[in-house]
């Protein structure tokens, strides 16, 4: 039988419609990227609300009790947020968020807390996206530090003693930095000419006349979270 | 007026050559404009060491001077020599944090701007020394001051595309949720700011299995596609930002499932019809910087098995979007054309809308653009004329054959050999159309291809069949209907 015919040579022609997927780095979209790029590294200029800014005359706060001044909008609202938005009903504390403040509930004026933490770790970790919870506040206060590297506390106002007694009048104009050099842990951390200059309340010159005019009293002292003051078991947890 | 910082690389050649290196790093900076009279943005001279000292110690004192002092730090901190010293002095940092973290707005503020000049730095080690910061970064997002959340936002963003480290702090400490909850803000400085961080975040080279999943399945991509959406109408800085996020989801997920499902196609191809239907009249600046991240995503949804496009519009729409950048942002034009690919390739109603819609002329005249505009303008041909006789002849009566002769004489072997392809399909159809090419000198131009490696196969092919007489099968024709 005849053998069968060769086959055709195979056609040299490979074109095949074919839709195409492009990775981050593929060639077509250098140019493109290049512009992004320009535009990125343009300087844009402030927010629009910042000029927009309405300035005003000096007022004062209107919570009760609390006799601070301000001359513009935007220190008063920083002020309102961290000194009274969360605040504690119980014992009056204020905190900068309504998470803090909802911790702050739990462990010192919830009865059952103090029951509940001899059995099972119950100091949860103050940053929110963290999850670990601990068997004492100090083991949290030495994670913040190590493993969340949170040195400075996240509220404004009074200074972080173990004493539950307020300290002297002067009050140096940025507290939470006086804070930061009690707060330390780790003593390897800061030499020690560090702590000497950051704390110097006394050292330092007073506040000048028109600081005295605008803090007329002290930054309230019921703002700190977890030391110095004594705790209470009364009552149902509410919340301002 | 000399340029800001040290960015003083600007050439387009010395970028793209960043870029194909994988080194292309972009920052963005938020100044005030409180610049000289003359509008010129001066950058500051550096200062000494001691100079830079002094500045820290006066911030460090609490006195009524602080506030100077921080305001003199933030404009000398403008120099990018200024900066590395000052990230080198012992607790320059951690005084930096401490005023951050302070109960004053204005120290807060002005120190807030003192880290956002060090996170701009082109010096990775300027970046890093900032990796304690940023956990309050984190923190004040979720604050109410504005301008305090929108300066957290971009010096976050500048932080994260520089260092690993600081993403490998944030992610944990749930960057991805915050920024979920700001993106419903309503105020469009903070929303863009979102864009921007979230966009460096997914350019991280583990954003594949770290960030994209998170991202996923968070309420962010709704929020996204919507702000996109809404560009035209609203924010087109977010709407920008949210668009260049969507692209680095899409060509670095696997099947974009979810993206899909939230009709990502339909709602892009929408806006894209919008973006077409404006530019004669009003086109506002910076339009290119949301086409491009726009047309990529739809292409690369489109690339994808089971999608395919559904309105015939689009591609008026890429014409005419073609058209109207083509002279300034010439880049548009292969970014337009592959999407033009992922539509034609295996769809015969896009092959037929091309040529009923009478868009070829426009197509050809695209051929000479560039290099890469060459190949796919070819290869689109190529998609339509694989469909059949129908659609050969209609190409073939552009006239066609014309056009592709003087590419033949390309230098480019990856252009010249798209040709052939094409050649190769029309003469298979349209058997005829091989005297037409010999009468018009394709002979000639096939055989200076004969001594190329990568052509000469397929030109040899060619040159058989047009030497013989018309209707008689050549084994090139032959073989390609086994």
């Amino acid at each position: 039988p005849p053998a069968p015919p060769p086959p055709p040579p195979a056609p040299p022609f490979s074109f095949a419609p074919r839709r195409l997927r492009l990775g981050l780095q593929h060639p077509l979209f250098e140019d493109g990227d290049v512009h992004r790029h320009l535009y990125l590294q343009g300087v844009l200029s402030s927010l629009q609300e910042v000029a927009e800014r309405p300035k005003v005359s000096e007022f004062s706060c209107h919570i009760s009790g609390c006799s601070q001044v301000f001359d513009t909008l935007e220190s008063y609202e920083h002020h309102y947020n961290t000194l009274h938005r969360n605040v504690c009903s119980f014992c009056k504390r204020s905190f900068p968020s309504g998470n803090l403040l909802d911790i702050h509930i739990l462990e010192w004026h919830d009865s059952l807390f103090q029951i509940m933490a001899e059995k099972q770790n119950m100091y949860q970790c103050l940053v929110e996206g963290c999850t670990e919870k601990f068997k004492s506040s100090k083991d949290r206060k030495d994670h913040l530090l190590l493993s969340q590297d949170v040195k400075f506390c996240l509220c404004s106002g009074s200074k972080h003693t173990s004493s539950p007694t307020e300290q002297g009048s002067s009050v140096p104009m940025d507290v939470s930095v006086e804070m930061a050099e009690q707060f330390q842990v780790n003593p390897m951390e800061t030499g020690p000419e560090e702590n000497m200059e950051i704390s110097q309340p006394a050292a330092s010159p007073g506040p000048s006349l028109q600081e005295k005019r605008l803090y007329k009293s002290r930054i309230p002292s019921t703002i700190c979270f977890g030391q110095g003051a004594t705790r209470g078991f009364k009552g149902p947890r509410k919340k301002v | 007026m000399r340029l800001l910082g040290g960015q003083e690389v600007t050439c387009p050649a010395a970028l793209r050559k960043a870029r194909r290196q994988e080194q292309l790093v972009s920052k963005r900076l938020l100044r005030e404009d409180n610049a000289a009279q003359d509008g010129a943005d001066v950058v500051p001279d550096p200062l000494s060491e001691d100079e830079v000292l002094e500045l820290l110690r006066g911030v460090q004192r609490g006195s009524e001077d602080r506030k100077r002092s921080l305001g003199r730090l933030r404009w000398a901190l403008q120099n990018e020599e200024t900066q590395q010293k000052f990230v080198r002095l012992d607790g320059s940092i951690r005084t930096l944090t401490g005023l951050f973290t302070s109960s004053l707005a204005e120290l807060q503020l002005e120190a807030a701007r003192c880290l956002h000049e060090l996170s701009h730095s082109s010096v990775p080690a300027v970046a890093e020394a900032c990796l304690p910061v940023t956990s309050y970064l984190l923190t004040y997002l979720s604050g109410h001051s504005l301008e305090l959340t929108e300066l957290c936002l971009y010096t976050l963003g500048n932080l994260v595309v520089e260092s690993e480290a600081v993403r490998k702090q944030l992610l944990p400490q749930g960057i991805i949720p915050v920024l979920a909850s700001c993106i419903q803000s309503p105020h469009e400085a903070v929303l863009e700011g979102v864009g921007y961080v979230l966009s460096q975040l997914l350019q991280a080279k583990e954003a594949p299995t770290e960030i994209i999943p998170l991202v996923l399945d968070s309420a962010l991509p709704q929020h996204m596609l919507q702000l996109v959406c809404s560009g035209l109408k609203a924010d087109m800085g977010a709407a920008v930002e949210f668009a260049w996020c969507l692209h680095y989801i899409i060509c670095r997920h696997k099947d974009n499932v979810l993206l899909l499902a939230l009709g990502a196609v339909p709602a892009l191809t929408s806006l894209l019809l919008d973006l077409a239907s404006q530019i004669p009249q009003d086109a506002p600046e910076g339009l290119e910087l949301l086409v491009c991240p726009v047309l990529r995503c739809l292409s690369n949804l489109l690339a994808q098995p089971g999608c395919q496009g559904q309105d015939g519009r689009l591609l008026i729409a890429l014409f005419l979007i073609l058209q109207c950048f083509l002279q300034q942002h010439p880049f548009l034009v292969q970014e337009c054309l592959w999407l033009l690919n992922n539509l034609t390739a295996d769809d015969p109603f896009f092959c037929s809308a091309l040529l009923c819609l009478d868009l070829l002329p426009a197509l050809l005249q695209l051929l000479t653009c560039s290099q890469m505009a060459t190949v796919l303008v070819l290869t689109v041909l190529c998609n339509v004329a694989e469909k059949g006789q129908l659609q050969c002849q209609q190409l073939l009566q552009q006239p066609l054959l014309a056009q592709l002769l003087p590419l033949l004489t390309l230098p480019d072997p990856e252009a010249v050999g798209q040709c052939l392809e094409l050649l190769h399909l029309l003469f298979l159809h349209c058997p005829e159309a091989a005297a037409d090419f010999t009468r018009q000198g394709g002979h000639q131009a096939l055989e200076q291809h004969q001594s190329i490696p990568e052509l000469q196969e397929r030109a040899q092919a060619l040159l058989d069949v047009v030497r013989q007489p018309p209707g008689a099968p050549s084994q090139a024709t032959l073989g390609a209907f086994s």
